[in-house]
């Protein structure tokens, strides 16, 4: 069960958009997101479907490891639609009900807009290394430290992160297996006694955790770490014409999306 | 030669304790040279390797990693680099998601031009034999692989001494070999220093040197085969010796060797001699 987790999954390749400057891809995003949220009309949504649709097939991500990454949230997806079916004042389909043709349109763009939302997240996930990711947002970061931020620490501690969830949910799994030998029941009971059956997991866990800290912090100090002064990378982030007109694209995405709402389309 | 490491008089008590985990040592380690440490949990052993890289400074007494004291901060970064460090857990070491960028890290670290970074965790992959897995995610590898891509992330420090701390106690026996023997080879042909911390009694049979560490104090030190030879001592310690060793020792032959084939040739011996002595020889020619 553990192991459906996709966070922070990465699936490697060589497409242009894997070769995209993870800085690129990261200012890409935030211009993508922001596109989204201006779409109201049935137009503006069609472009996001379409642009979200190009980039999958650019990037050679499977539509269904989009999918599973949807699952986790489909509970979210489903209230949230609900509720706009519920509670969105206008015509009703039949005379008397509560749903209302305004309803069930909301509905759908509601359904739309966060699953484009997840999959344009993902799509930079699964192509940009966390290496890479948390390089980039190093650098785009990197004005903050003139205030005083401790960007390169905060950076740093998200690849530490990263790094550590695969061995975690390995831990947690043997920890789990031995709980179980012992006759812990997780699966059985009411909700209460089953976040109280997490108990005996989450103890051990934490306690090795913070060994394992430990030990990575001395293992670190002897690999001659000693804070993001005077560090150099091996991979240097470079940009090309491949990054310009990318953020180009996308920033006529967002002037078209807001001309799109101009004229409510 | 000056030894590249040199231990004067030093004792060592943990914060918050009382008794002493090294209590006096006086150690000299020869460059180019394979020294195992042997000895039982709690002997100190773990603690000496701790004091080699400055992770720990004497309490009393001072080491010296190529005449600089470690307890001076000012040559703290250059005594790490000179004297990487390889832990007993392979998975608290690595600190990247994928083999290549985790080597990369030392080298970054000490602020290396990314071209030379590169050429380096080429050459430390191809030493220990991962060069192929370099884009693996590190959490997919096998223990021994791990603790390759750990000992390659030293390599491309390019230290003059690796010191590993029970490289060894979490691996399977194949794993083991492979780290042994990897090991071995940058000493033999690359000329690297090693210090292998262990409780391996086999693990030791190939260094030149043994030292046998108790309670914080050297009891022994020499070739394996001297060290070994002193059946009693080791016994007491609770540590094993080879086969051959024992086999000599049970039947109160010298025990200065260690290879199975003068073994033999003494157990032959002494049969020869029996025989001779003996009235029904038990061999008849």
């Amino acid at each position: 069960m553990l192991k459906d987790i996709t966070l922070g999954q990465y699936f490697p390749g060589d497409t242009i958009v894997h070769r995209l400057d993870p800085r690129t891809k990261i200012l890409v995003l935030i211009l993508y997101i922001v596109a989204l949220f201006l779409a109201s009309g049935w137009v503006g949504y069609g472009v996001m479907i379409a642009v979200t649709a190009v980039c999958m097939l650019l990037s050679h991500i499977k539509p269904a490891n989009i999918f599973k990454g949807l699952k986790p949230m489909l509970l979210i997806i489903a209230f949230t639609a609900a509720l706009n079916l519920f509670y969105t004042k206008g015509t009703p389909v039949l005379p008397g009900w509560i749903i209302t043709w305004e309803g069930i349109a909301q509905a759908v763009k509601m359904i739309l807009r966060i699953t484009l939302l997840i999959a344009g997240t993902f799509l930079l996930t699964y192509t940009t290394s966390p290496m890479e990711l948390t390089d980039g947002m190093e650098r785009l970061l990197s004005p903050l430290k003139k205030i005083g931020l401790p960007i390169h620490e905060l950076t740093m501690m998200m690849s530490m992160a990263l790094r550590f969830i695969p061995t975690l949910i390995e831990e947690t799994d043997k920890i789990m297996s031995a709980q179980k030998a012992r006759g812990a029941d997780f699966e059985n009971g009411t909700l209460v006694q089953r976040a109280k059956a997490l108990l005996p997991i989450l103890v051990p866990l934490f306690v090795s955790s913070f060994r394992r800290a430990d030990e990575l912090a001395v293992a670190m100090e002897c690999r001659c770490y000693h804070g993001g002064s005077g560090r150099t990378r091996m991979k240097q982030l470079h940009m090309t014409w491949q990054d310009g007109a990318a953020i180009l694209l996308f920033a006529l995405l967002l002037a078209g999306m807001i001309l799109l709402k101009r004229f409510g389309l | 030669m000056e030894p590249i490491i040199r231990f004067e008089n030093v004792h060592f008590t943990y914060p918050e304790e009382e008794q002493e985990s090294l209590r006096g040592i006086d150690l000299s380690i020869t460059e180019g040279s394979f020294v195992a440490v042997l000895g039982h949990n709690g002997s100190g052993k773990s603690t000496l390797a701790k004091h080699m890289n400055a992770i720990l400074v004497p309490t009393e007494g001072r080491v010296l990693v190529r005449g600089m004291d470690s307890s001076d901060e000012e040559h703290l970064l250059d005594i790490r680099r000179t004297v990487g460090m390889v832990f007993q857990n392979p998975d608290n070491q690595i600190v990247a998601n994928v083999v290549e960028d985790d080597v990369a890290f030392a080298p970054e670290n000490l602020g290396i031009p990314s071209r030379q970074i590169r050429e380096r965790v080429d050459a430390a992959l191809r030493q220990v034999g991962m060069f192929e897995l370099r884009m693996h995610a590190p959490h997919l590898l096998s223990g021994g692989q791990k603790q390759r891509v750990a000992i390659a992330g030293i390599l491309a420090m390019e230290p003059k001494v690796l010191v590993l701390d029970e490289p060894t106690a979490m691996l399977d026996p194949h794993g083991r070999e492979e780290v042994i023997q990897t090991v071995t080879r940058l000493c033999r042909e690359k000329g690297m220093t090693v210090v292998l911390i262990t409780h391996h009694m086999e693990e030791c049979i190939g260094a030149d040197r043994l030292i046998v560490m108790s309670n914080g104090s050297i009891v022994a030190d020499g070739s394996p085969a001297q060290v070994f030879s002193q059946v009693e001592l080791m016994e007491r310690e609770g540590l094993d010796v080879p086969e051959t060793t024992r086999v000599l020792h049970e039947l109160g032959l010298p025990t200065d060797v260690m290879d199975p084939e003068t073994c033999a040739e003494r157990i032959a011996a002494k049969l020869r001699g029996s025989s001779a002595a003996s009235e029904y020889p038990m061999n008849g020619r």
